[in-house]
């Protein structure tokens, strides 16, 4: 295997993800998207750092970095996506225009 | 020949199930394939010999992550309504083929400085030496410790009852 298959296939992930993230209605659904694309960026870090550095594992470290920010970022926008439902029944992100002018 | 067989299956059951978190008209469905997909991408990173980071994704992804996201789909009754799309559906899609076409050409265009080494066996201990020795990234883990704090904190203030 080289290098281009595994960067071929992290970039196919980050644009499955990238058409769920801006074309569905649903807030969960975009979050789940947004977790496909960090994913997607999992594997080329971790691909890259196989390949281009094998025994200093950069590539992993920072993946484990970013695997970290990923728990935060999913636990805050859970919580945010439970506190709209309770106060306006949906979770429609089309619906949901507190933030607009 | 044993990689490449793996490389192939995991590759065409991650594509699938990335597909079908998208295309599925049932959102716990695809809430499900989701976890099907973290599975196919700690697998690859088996194949990649990253073993201690395939762990992780099964420890945070496939146990935390999943159920904090089917636990909220069936908090916010999400399952009556279905997958729906937006109005930007087509846009959306010419947008990411695009973005998909320059990626692929720019990577395949690229002379990666490839290294002839062979990877280590095991990445544990090396991981923990860079993680946390002097000259490391002791720090970086602990600003994470911070986040994470601060993470339970803001979770826990933005959904309490008032």
């Amino acid at each position: 295997m080289s290098l281009e298959h595994y960067l071929v296939l992290s970039a196919v992930i980050f644009c499955i993800g990238l058409y769920g993230a801006l074309s569905k209605r649903s807030a969960v659904v975009i979050l789940m998207c947004i977790e496909l694309m960090l994913n997607a960026a999992n594997i080329a870090l971790v691909a890259f750092s196989r390949y281009i550095t094998p025994t200093l594992l950069t590539g992993q470290v920072f993946s484990i970095f970013s695997i970290l920010v990923a728990a935060a970022e999913v636990t805050i926008g859970l919580a945010i996506i439970i506190a709209i439902y309770r106060r306006h029944e949906t979770i429609d992100a089309s619906k949901i225009n507190l933030l607009k002018w | 020949m044993g990689l490449e067989i793996a490389f192939w299956v995991l590759a065409t059951l991650m594509t699938a199930s990335a597909l079908a978190v998208v295309l599925l008209p049932n959102i716990f469905r695809s809430a499900l394939a989701l976890v099907v997909c973290f599975l196919a991408v700690a697998g690859i990173f088996v194949t990649l010999s990253a073993d201690f980071l395939a762990a992780v994704q099964v420890l945070i992804y496939v146990g935390a992550i999943a159920i904090l996201i089917i636990l909220s789909i069936m908090l916010t009754k999400e399952v009556q309504h279905g997958n729906l799309s937006n109005k930007l559906r087509l846009p959306s899609f010419i947008i990411c083929a695009v973005l998909l076409g320059i990626t692929i050409f720019a990577m395949l265009n690229t002379a990666w400085p490839v290294s002839a080494e062979a990877p280590l066996e095991t990445t544990t201990s090396t991981l923990a030496n860079i993680l946390f020795s002097r000259d490391g990234m002791f720090l970086l883990v602990e600003i994470g410790g911070m986040l994470l704090l601060a993470t339970i904190i803001g979770a826990i203030t933005i959904v309490r009852d008032k």
